[in-house]
Protein backbone atom coordinates (compact mmCIF):
# COMPACT_ATOMS: atom_id res chain seq x y z
CA UNK A 1 0.00 0.00 0.00
CA UNK A 2 1.26 3.45 -0.87
CA UNK A 3 0.04 6.64 0.68
CA UNK A 4 1.27 10.16 0.08
CA UNK A 5 0.40 12.74 2.71
CA UNK A 6 1.25 16.35 3.35
CA UNK A 7 2.43 16.19 6.95
CA UNK A 8 3.49 19.79 7.54
CA UNK A 9 -0.09 20.99 7.23
CA UNK A 10 -0.92 22.77 4.02
CA UNK A 11 -4.44 24.07 3.85
CA UNK A 12 -4.21 26.91 1.36
CA UNK A 13 -7.76 28.23 0.90
CA UNK A 14 -9.37 27.23 -2.43
CA UNK A 15 -6.44 24.88 -3.23
CA UNK A 16 -6.55 22.24 -0.49
CA UNK A 17 -7.71 19.56 0.02
CA UNK A 18 -8.85 19.61 -3.61
CA UNK A 19 -8.66 22.53 -5.98
CA UNK A 20 -11.72 24.77 -5.71
CA UNK A 21 -10.51 27.99 -7.28
CA UNK A 22 -13.41 28.34 -9.72
CA UNK A 23 -16.96 28.36 -8.43
CA UNK A 24 -20.39 28.90 -10.05
CA UNK A 25 -19.29 32.05 -11.89
CA UNK A 26 -17.04 30.33 -14.44
CA UNK A 27 -19.43 27.57 -15.60
CA UNK A 28 -22.28 30.09 -15.70
CA UNK A 29 -20.19 32.38 -17.90
CA UNK A 30 -19.10 29.45 -20.10
CA UNK A 31 -22.77 28.61 -20.59
CA UNK A 32 -24.00 32.17 -21.26
CA UNK A 33 -21.05 32.94 -23.52
CA UNK A 34 -21.68 29.67 -25.35
CA UNK A 35 -25.38 30.42 -25.93
CA UNK A 36 -24.52 33.94 -27.16
CA UNK A 37 -21.80 32.56 -29.45
CA UNK A 38 -24.27 30.01 -30.87
CA UNK A 39 -26.96 32.60 -31.57
CA UNK A 40 -24.55 35.10 -33.11
CA UNK A 41 -22.95 32.36 -35.22
CA UNK A 42 -26.29 31.47 -36.80
CA UNK A 43 -27.33 35.14 -37.10
CA UNK A 44 -24.22 36.16 -39.01
CA UNK A 45 -23.97 32.95 -41.04
CA UNK A 46 -27.54 33.14 -42.32
CA UNK A 47 -27.30 36.88 -42.88
CA UNK A 48 -24.22 36.36 -45.03
CA UNK A 49 -26.09 33.63 -46.91
CA UNK A 50 -28.96 36.10 -47.50
CA UNK A 51 -31.67 34.25 -45.55
CA UNK A 52 -32.97 37.36 -43.81
CA UNK A 53 -36.65 36.74 -44.56
CA UNK A 54 -36.61 33.02 -44.01
CA UNK A 55 -34.83 33.01 -40.65
CA UNK A 56 -36.12 36.16 -38.95
CA UNK A 57 -35.74 34.80 -35.42
CA UNK A 58 -32.16 33.68 -35.96
CA UNK A 59 -31.01 36.88 -37.64
CA UNK A 60 -33.12 39.56 -35.98
CA UNK A 61 -34.82 38.56 -32.75
CA UNK A 62 -32.64 36.05 -30.95
CA UNK A 63 -29.49 38.25 -31.22
CA UNK A 64 -31.34 40.88 -29.20
CA UNK A 65 -30.89 38.61 -26.18
CA UNK A 66 -27.16 38.26 -26.67
CA UNK A 67 -26.05 41.64 -25.23
CA UNK A 68 -27.84 40.67 -22.00
CA UNK A 69 -26.36 37.16 -22.00
CA UNK A 70 -22.86 38.49 -22.62
CA UNK A 71 -23.06 41.28 -20.06
CA UNK A 72 -24.45 38.88 -17.47
CA UNK A 73 -21.63 36.45 -18.28
CA UNK A 74 -19.02 39.20 -18.08
CA UNK A 75 -20.48 40.24 -14.72
CA UNK A 76 -20.05 36.66 -13.49
CA UNK A 77 -16.46 36.63 -14.75
CA UNK A 78 -15.75 39.89 -12.97
CA UNK A 79 -17.20 38.52 -9.73
CA UNK A 80 -14.81 35.60 -10.01
CA UNK A 81 -11.70 37.79 -10.06
CA UNK A 82 -9.89 38.08 -6.73
CA UNK A 83 -7.94 41.23 -7.61
CA UNK A 84 -10.83 43.09 -9.20
CA UNK A 85 -9.37 46.60 -9.24
CA UNK A 86 -6.71 45.42 -11.71
CA UNK A 87 -9.00 43.79 -14.30
CA UNK A 88 -7.91 46.36 -16.92
CA UNK A 89 -4.48 44.71 -17.00
CA UNK A 90 -6.14 42.21 -19.39
CA UNK A 91 -6.26 44.94 -22.01
CA UNK A 92 -2.68 46.15 -21.76
CA UNK A 93 -1.28 43.04 -23.40
CA UNK A 94 -2.10 40.36 -25.95
CA UNK A 95 -0.76 36.97 -24.91
CA UNK A 96 -1.21 34.51 -27.75
CA UNK A 97 -0.31 31.51 -25.56
CA UNK A 98 -3.04 32.26 -23.04
CA UNK A 99 -6.59 31.31 -24.10
CA UNK A 100 -7.93 33.64 -21.41
CA UNK A 101 -6.23 36.58 -23.13
CA UNK A 102 -7.81 35.55 -26.44
CA UNK A 103 -11.18 35.34 -24.74
CA UNK A 104 -10.86 38.75 -23.10
CA UNK A 105 -10.09 40.41 -26.43
CA UNK A 106 -12.80 38.49 -28.30
CA UNK A 107 -15.35 39.58 -25.70
CA UNK A 108 -14.21 43.16 -26.16
CA UNK A 109 -15.09 42.84 -29.87
CA UNK A 110 -18.20 40.69 -29.80
CA UNK A 111 -20.06 42.41 -26.94
CA UNK A 112 -20.32 45.85 -28.62
CA UNK A 113 -21.00 44.16 -31.97
CA UNK A 114 -23.92 42.27 -30.45
CA UNK A 115 -25.35 45.58 -29.19
CA UNK A 116 -24.87 47.25 -32.58
CA UNK A 117 -26.32 44.26 -34.44
CA UNK A 118 -29.41 44.24 -32.23
CA UNK A 119 -29.84 48.01 -32.54
CA UNK A 120 -29.86 47.85 -36.34
CA UNK A 121 -32.90 45.56 -36.22
CA UNK A 122 -34.82 47.49 -33.54
CA UNK A 123 -36.69 49.60 -36.10
CA UNK A 124 -38.20 46.47 -37.62
CA UNK A 125 -39.57 45.52 -34.23
CA UNK A 126 -40.77 49.03 -33.39
CA UNK A 127 -41.04 51.25 -36.50
CA UNK A 128 -41.74 54.49 -34.59
CA UNK A 129 -38.46 54.41 -32.69
CA UNK A 130 -36.87 57.78 -31.85
CA UNK A 131 -33.23 58.05 -30.89
CA UNK A 132 -32.51 60.79 -28.38
CA UNK A 133 -29.72 62.40 -30.40
CA UNK A 134 -29.76 62.93 -34.18
CA UNK A 135 -26.26 61.47 -34.47
CA UNK A 136 -27.75 58.10 -33.45
CA UNK A 137 -29.84 58.12 -36.65
CA UNK A 138 -26.69 58.64 -38.69
CA UNK A 139 -24.95 55.80 -36.88
CA UNK A 140 -27.96 53.59 -37.34
CA UNK A 141 -28.04 54.05 -41.10
CA UNK A 142 -24.25 53.67 -41.24
CA UNK A 143 -24.34 50.35 -39.43
CA UNK A 144 -27.35 49.12 -41.43
CA UNK A 145 -25.37 49.87 -44.59
CA UNK A 146 -22.40 47.89 -43.30
CA UNK A 147 -24.27 44.93 -41.85
CA UNK A 148 -22.36 42.48 -44.02
CA UNK A 149 -19.00 43.59 -42.61
CA UNK A 150 -20.37 43.35 -39.06
CA UNK A 151 -21.73 39.89 -39.85
CA UNK A 152 -18.33 38.64 -41.01
CA UNK A 153 -16.49 39.96 -37.94
CA UNK A 154 -19.25 38.56 -35.73
CA UNK A 155 -19.08 35.16 -37.41
CA UNK A 156 -15.35 34.86 -36.78
CA UNK A 157 -15.52 36.13 -33.21
CA UNK A 158 -18.51 33.86 -32.45
CA UNK A 159 -16.47 30.84 -33.57
CA UNK A 160 -13.52 31.96 -31.43
CA UNK A 161 -15.81 32.60 -28.44
CA UNK A 162 -17.51 29.22 -28.81
CA UNK A 163 -14.29 27.26 -29.18
CA UNK A 164 -12.21 29.16 -26.64
CA UNK A 165 -14.51 28.32 -23.75
CA UNK A 166 -13.41 24.70 -24.24
CA UNK A 167 -9.78 25.46 -25.14
CA UNK A 168 -9.55 27.59 -22.00
CA UNK A 169 -9.95 24.44 -19.93
CA UNK A 170 -7.97 22.09 -22.16
CA UNK A 171 -4.91 24.38 -21.88
CA UNK A 172 -4.51 23.29 -18.26
CA UNK A 173 -2.39 20.18 -18.52
CA UNK A 174 -2.33 20.02 -14.71
CA UNK A 175 -5.97 18.80 -14.69
CA UNK A 176 -6.09 15.54 -16.64
CA UNK A 177 -9.85 15.71 -17.25
CA UNK A 178 -9.58 19.10 -19.00
CA UNK A 179 -6.40 18.22 -20.83
CA UNK A 180 -8.10 16.94 -23.98
CA UNK A 181 -8.46 18.85 -27.23
CA UNK A 182 -11.97 17.37 -27.60
CA UNK A 183 -13.28 19.96 -25.12
CA UNK A 184 -12.96 22.74 -27.74
CA UNK A 185 -15.21 21.10 -30.35
CA UNK A 186 -17.48 19.66 -27.63
CA UNK A 187 -18.16 23.07 -26.09
CA UNK A 188 -18.57 24.62 -29.53
CA UNK A 189 -21.09 21.95 -30.55
CA UNK A 190 -22.90 22.50 -27.26
CA UNK A 191 -22.93 26.26 -27.80
CA UNK A 192 -24.40 25.84 -31.30
CA UNK A 193 -26.97 23.42 -29.91
CA UNK A 194 -28.03 25.75 -27.07
CA UNK A 195 -28.02 28.72 -29.47
CA UNK A 196 -30.29 26.78 -31.83
CA UNK A 197 -32.55 25.95 -28.85
CA UNK A 198 -33.05 29.65 -28.09
CA UNK A 199 -33.76 30.38 -31.76
CA UNK A 200 -36.30 27.52 -31.84
CA UNK A 201 -38.05 29.06 -28.86
CA UNK A 202 -38.30 32.47 -30.54
CA UNK A 203 -39.10 31.32 -34.08
CA UNK A 204 -42.61 32.17 -35.24
CA UNK A 205 -42.60 30.32 -38.55
CA UNK A 206 -42.93 26.56 -38.61
CA UNK A 207 -40.23 26.34 -41.28
CA UNK A 208 -37.60 28.12 -39.23
CA UNK A 209 -38.38 26.08 -36.12
CA UNK A 210 -38.15 22.92 -38.14
CA UNK A 211 -34.77 23.84 -39.65
CA UNK A 212 -33.26 24.74 -36.28
CA UNK A 213 -34.71 21.63 -34.75
CA UNK A 214 -32.80 19.64 -37.40
CA UNK A 215 -29.62 21.63 -36.75
CA UNK A 216 -30.02 20.97 -33.03
CA UNK A 217 -30.52 17.26 -33.68
CA UNK A 218 -27.32 17.20 -35.71
CA UNK A 219 -25.40 19.02 -32.95
CA UNK A 220 -26.70 16.59 -30.33
CA UNK A 221 -25.44 13.74 -32.51
CA UNK A 222 -22.02 15.39 -32.75
CA UNK A 223 -21.93 15.99 -28.97
CA UNK A 224 -22.73 12.34 -28.22
CA UNK A 225 -20.04 11.28 -30.66
CA UNK A 226 -17.50 13.61 -29.04
CA UNK A 227 -18.40 12.51 -25.50
CA UNK A 228 -17.89 8.86 -26.41
CA UNK A 229 -14.60 9.72 -28.09
CA UNK A 230 -13.46 11.76 -25.10
CA UNK A 231 -13.87 8.78 -22.78
CA UNK A 232 -12.32 6.39 -25.29
CA UNK A 233 -9.33 8.69 -25.55
CA UNK A 234 -8.99 8.89 -21.76
CA UNK A 235 -9.23 5.14 -21.33
CA UNK A 236 -6.41 4.65 -23.82
CA UNK A 237 -4.23 7.31 -22.22
CA UNK A 238 -2.11 7.69 -19.07
CA UNK A 239 -3.14 6.58 -15.58
CA UNK A 240 -4.19 10.07 -14.48
CA UNK A 241 -6.51 10.36 -17.48
CA UNK A 242 -7.92 6.88 -16.87
CA UNK A 243 -8.63 8.06 -13.30
CA UNK A 244 -10.23 11.22 -14.68
CA UNK A 245 -12.52 9.18 -16.94
CA UNK A 246 -13.38 6.87 -14.07
CA UNK A 247 -14.90 9.80 -12.18
CA UNK A 248 -17.64 9.53 -14.82
CA UNK A 249 -17.60 5.77 -15.23
CA UNK A 250 -18.49 4.68 -11.72
CA UNK A 251 -16.98 7.56 -9.75
CA UNK A 252 -18.68 10.51 -8.00
CA UNK A 253 -19.79 12.29 -11.18
CA UNK A 254 -21.36 9.25 -12.85
CA UNK A 255 -25.03 9.77 -12.01
CA UNK A 256 -25.15 13.52 -12.41
CA UNK A 257 -23.34 13.42 -15.76
CA UNK A 258 -25.12 10.54 -17.45
CA UNK A 259 -28.58 11.52 -16.14
CA UNK A 260 -28.52 15.32 -16.46
CA UNK A 261 -26.17 15.90 -19.38
CA UNK A 262 -26.49 12.81 -21.55
CA UNK A 263 -30.02 11.59 -20.85
CA UNK A 264 -31.99 14.76 -20.03
CA UNK A 265 -29.84 17.17 -22.03
CA UNK A 266 -29.11 15.14 -25.16
CA UNK A 267 -31.04 11.88 -25.60
CA UNK A 268 -34.53 13.03 -24.56
CA UNK A 269 -34.44 16.26 -26.64
CA UNK A 270 -33.07 14.31 -29.61
CA UNK A 271 -35.92 11.83 -29.22
CA UNK A 272 -38.49 14.66 -29.03
CA UNK A 273 -36.99 16.33 -32.11
CA UNK A 274 -37.19 13.09 -34.07
CA UNK A 275 -40.83 12.69 -33.01
CA UNK A 276 -41.52 16.24 -34.16
CA UNK A 277 -39.91 15.59 -37.53
CA UNK A 278 -42.16 12.55 -37.85
CA UNK A 279 -45.18 14.83 -37.44
CA UNK A 280 -46.03 14.57 -33.73
CA UNK A 281 -46.88 17.82 -31.90
CA UNK A 282 -44.26 18.41 -29.22
CA UNK A 283 -44.27 21.71 -27.29
CA UNK A 284 -41.04 23.40 -28.34
CA UNK A 285 -40.52 24.87 -24.89
CA UNK A 286 -39.92 21.38 -23.47
CA UNK A 287 -37.27 20.46 -26.03
CA UNK A 288 -35.52 23.83 -25.81
CA UNK A 289 -35.41 23.97 -22.04
CA UNK A 290 -34.04 20.42 -21.85
CA UNK A 291 -31.25 21.32 -24.28
CA UNK A 292 -30.42 24.47 -22.31
CA UNK A 293 -30.46 22.58 -19.00
CA UNK A 294 -28.11 19.96 -20.46
CA UNK A 295 -25.72 22.67 -21.69
CA UNK A 296 -25.66 24.33 -18.28
CA UNK A 297 -25.04 21.03 -16.47
CA UNK A 298 -22.28 20.10 -18.93
CA UNK A 299 -20.36 23.30 -18.04
CA UNK A 300 -20.87 22.92 -14.31
CA UNK A 301 -19.87 19.27 -14.22
CA UNK A 302 -16.80 19.67 -16.42
CA UNK A 303 -15.56 22.68 -14.41
CA UNK A 304 -16.05 21.00 -11.02
CA UNK A 305 -14.86 17.52 -12.04
CA UNK A 306 -11.80 18.98 -13.77
CA UNK A 307 -10.71 20.65 -10.56
CA UNK A 308 -11.04 17.32 -8.75
CA UNK A 309 -8.78 15.54 -11.25
CA UNK A 310 -5.06 15.76 -10.55
CA UNK A 311 -1.58 14.26 -10.77
CA UNK A 312 -0.20 14.34 -7.24
CA UNK A 313 -1.24 13.23 -3.74
CA UNK B 1 21.93 31.19 -15.08
CA UNK B 2 19.41 28.54 -14.05
CA UNK B 3 18.47 28.34 -10.38
CA UNK B 4 17.43 24.95 -9.06
CA UNK B 5 17.09 23.15 -5.75
CA UNK B 6 18.05 19.65 -4.78
CA UNK B 7 16.31 18.02 -1.81
CA UNK B 8 17.97 15.06 -0.16
CA UNK B 9 15.11 12.71 0.75
CA UNK B 10 17.57 10.51 2.67
CA UNK B 11 18.52 13.34 5.00
CA UNK B 12 15.19 15.16 5.37
CA UNK B 13 13.47 14.32 8.66
CA UNK B 14 10.30 16.30 7.97
CA UNK B 15 10.78 18.78 10.84
CA UNK B 16 8.94 21.57 8.92
CA UNK B 17 11.60 24.13 9.81
CA UNK B 18 11.76 25.17 6.14
CA UNK B 19 8.00 25.83 6.21
CA UNK B 20 8.21 28.07 9.27
CA UNK B 21 11.34 29.87 8.00
CA UNK B 22 9.57 30.66 4.73
CA UNK B 23 6.47 31.94 6.48
CA UNK B 24 8.59 34.19 8.68
CA UNK B 25 10.94 35.46 5.97
CA UNK B 26 8.23 36.19 3.43
CA UNK B 27 5.46 37.29 5.82
CA UNK B 28 3.23 34.55 4.42
CA UNK B 29 -0.30 35.16 5.75
CA UNK B 30 -1.43 32.83 8.53
CA UNK B 31 -3.04 29.68 7.18
CA UNK B 32 -1.05 29.72 3.94
CA UNK B 33 2.08 27.84 2.87
CA UNK B 34 4.62 28.38 0.12
CA UNK B 35 6.44 25.15 0.96
CA UNK B 36 5.32 21.94 2.63
CA UNK B 37 6.45 18.45 3.62
CA UNK B 38 5.16 15.28 1.97
CA UNK B 39 5.56 11.88 3.57
CA UNK B 40 5.22 8.79 1.38
CA UNK B 41 4.67 5.45 3.07
CA UNK B 42 5.07 2.39 0.92
CA UNK B 43 4.50 -1.29 1.63
CA UNK B 44 2.88 -3.19 4.50
CA UNK B 45 4.13 -3.82 8.03
CA UNK B 46 6.83 -4.94 8.73
CA UNK B 47 8.23 -4.15 5.27
CA UNK B 48 7.75 -0.42 5.20
CA UNK B 49 9.58 2.28 3.33
CA UNK B 50 9.30 5.98 3.90
CA UNK B 51 10.29 8.97 1.84
CA UNK B 52 10.12 12.54 3.09
CA UNK B 53 10.15 15.44 0.68
CA UNK B 54 10.27 19.19 1.28
CA UNK B 55 8.26 20.60 -1.65
CA UNK B 56 7.63 24.03 -3.12
CA UNK B 57 7.18 25.71 -6.49
CA UNK B 58 9.30 23.91 -9.11
CA UNK B 59 10.16 27.12 -10.99
CA UNK B 60 9.56 25.10 -14.14
CA UNK B 61 11.42 25.91 -17.32
CA UNK B 62 8.19 25.35 -19.26
CA UNK B 63 5.75 26.81 -16.77
CA UNK B 64 2.07 26.26 -17.47
CA UNK B 65 1.31 29.14 -15.10
CA UNK B 66 3.31 31.60 -17.21
CA UNK B 67 1.70 30.24 -20.38
CA UNK B 68 -1.86 30.52 -19.05
CA UNK B 69 -1.54 33.94 -17.40
CA UNK B 70 -3.64 36.39 -19.46
CA UNK B 71 -1.85 39.54 -18.29
CA UNK B 72 1.80 38.54 -18.06
CA UNK B 73 1.79 38.91 -14.25
CA UNK B 74 3.33 35.44 -13.97
CA UNK B 75 6.69 35.67 -15.67
CA UNK B 76 10.24 34.30 -15.83
CA UNK B 77 12.65 36.39 -13.83
CA UNK B 78 16.22 36.44 -12.46
CA UNK B 79 17.90 33.08 -12.97
CA UNK B 80 14.80 31.46 -14.44
CA UNK B 81 12.69 31.92 -11.31
CA UNK B 82 8.94 32.13 -11.89
CA UNK B 83 7.49 35.20 -10.17
CA UNK B 84 4.18 37.06 -9.95
CA UNK B 85 3.89 40.85 -10.27
CA UNK B 86 1.06 41.70 -7.83
CA UNK B 87 -0.07 44.89 -9.58
CA UNK B 88 -0.45 43.05 -12.88
CA UNK B 89 -2.34 40.09 -11.42
CA UNK B 90 -6.14 40.15 -11.77
CA UNK B 91 -6.69 37.11 -9.54
CA UNK B 92 -8.41 35.04 -12.24
CA UNK B 93 -6.99 31.77 -10.90
CA UNK B 94 -5.80 30.46 -14.29
CA UNK B 95 -2.26 29.90 -12.99
CA UNK B 96 -3.54 28.13 -9.87
CA UNK B 97 -5.62 25.76 -12.01
CA UNK B 98 -2.69 25.22 -14.38
CA UNK B 99 -0.12 24.22 -11.72
CA UNK B 100 0.17 20.42 -11.40
CA UNK B 101 2.02 20.88 -8.08
CA UNK B 102 -0.67 23.11 -6.50
CA UNK B 103 2.15 25.45 -5.46
CA UNK B 104 0.15 28.67 -5.77
CA UNK B 105 -2.56 30.31 -3.71
CA UNK B 106 -4.56 33.53 -3.71
CA UNK B 107 -3.14 36.00 -1.19
CA UNK B 108 -5.84 37.53 1.08
CA UNK B 109 -5.14 40.82 -0.73
CA UNK B 110 -6.40 39.26 -3.99
CA UNK B 111 -3.31 38.59 -6.07
CA UNK B 112 -1.69 35.19 -6.56
CA UNK B 113 1.34 34.36 -4.45
CA UNK B 114 3.93 31.58 -4.31
CA UNK B 115 7.53 30.59 -3.56
CA UNK B 116 10.04 33.03 -5.06
CA UNK B 117 13.18 30.97 -4.34
CA UNK B 118 13.73 33.95 -1.95
CA UNK B 119 15.08 35.85 -4.92
CA UNK B 120 15.50 38.98 -2.75
CA UNK B 121 17.99 37.06 -0.57
CA UNK B 122 19.65 35.28 -3.48
CA UNK B 123 20.40 38.62 -5.16
CA UNK B 124 22.32 39.58 -2.01
CA UNK B 125 24.32 36.36 -2.10
CA UNK B 126 22.29 34.66 0.66
CA UNK B 127 20.63 31.25 0.32
CA UNK B 128 16.81 31.02 0.37
CA UNK B 129 15.37 31.06 3.91
CA UNK B 130 14.39 27.37 3.83
CA UNK B 131 17.91 26.35 2.79
CA UNK B 132 19.51 28.58 5.42
CA UNK B 133 17.62 27.07 8.36
CA UNK B 134 17.51 23.39 7.40
CA UNK B 135 18.98 21.57 10.45
CA UNK B 136 20.01 18.45 8.47
CA UNK B 137 21.42 20.49 5.56
CA UNK B 138 19.30 18.46 3.14
CA UNK B 139 18.51 21.39 0.81
CA UNK B 140 20.95 22.48 -1.89
CA UNK B 141 20.31 25.62 -3.87
CA UNK B 142 22.29 27.03 -6.77
CA UNK B 143 22.89 27.50 -10.46
CA UNK B 144 22.73 24.33 -12.56
CA UNK B 145 24.38 26.14 -15.48
CA UNK B 146 27.51 26.42 -13.35
CA UNK B 147 29.16 22.98 -13.08
CA UNK B 148 31.05 24.04 -9.93
CA UNK B 149 27.96 25.03 -7.95
CA UNK B 150 26.97 22.89 -4.98
CA UNK B 151 23.70 21.84 -6.60
CA UNK B 152 25.43 20.79 -9.85
CA UNK B 153 27.98 18.79 -7.88
CA UNK B 154 25.40 16.93 -5.84
CA UNK B 155 23.31 16.17 -8.93
CA UNK B 156 26.38 14.70 -10.59
CA UNK B 157 27.08 12.39 -7.65
CA UNK B 158 23.62 11.28 -6.63
CA UNK B 159 20.59 9.65 -8.24
CA UNK B 160 17.58 11.89 -8.35
CA UNK B 161 14.00 12.15 -9.57
CA UNK B 162 11.77 15.04 -10.48
CA UNK B 163 8.05 15.26 -9.72
CA UNK B 164 5.67 14.47 -12.60
CA UNK B 165 7.98 15.46 -15.44
CA UNK B 166 5.33 13.82 -17.67
CA UNK B 167 3.22 16.94 -17.13
CA UNK B 168 5.65 18.60 -19.52
CA UNK B 169 6.68 21.36 -17.14
CA UNK B 170 10.42 20.70 -17.03
CA UNK B 171 10.61 21.23 -13.24
CA UNK B 172 13.71 22.46 -11.42
CA UNK B 173 13.35 20.70 -8.06
CA UNK B 174 15.50 17.58 -7.87
CA UNK B 175 14.76 14.97 -5.21
CA UNK B 176 17.87 12.97 -4.32
CA UNK B 177 16.99 9.32 -3.78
Amino acid sequence: MREELIISGRMNPMVDPILNIWHWQIPLYLFLGGVAAGILFFASLYYIMGRERKYAAAIKWAPMLTPFLLILGLGALFLDLNHKAFFWQLYLTIRLESPMSWGAWTLLIITPLSVIWSATWLRELKPDIHWKYPIMDEWESYFIKHRLVIAWIMLISAVILGVYTGILLSAFNARPLWNTSILGPLFFASSLSTGAAVIMLMAKSHLERNIFSRIDLMMIGIELFLIVHMFMGFQASTQVQIDAANMFLGGPFTEVFWIFVVFIGLIIPAFLEVLELLGFKIPIVITSSLVLTGGLFLRFIIVYAGQASRYLY
Amino acid sequence: MRFAMAIDTKKCVGCSDCVVACQTENAVPIGYCRDWIVEVNDGTYPRLEMEIRSERCNHCSNSPCVRCCPTGASHYDYGGTVLVTPHKCIGCGACIASCPYDARYTHPKGYVDKCTFCVHRVKEGLPPACVAVCPTKCLYFGDTDDPRSEVSQVLKKRKYKRLIPEAGTNPNLYFLI
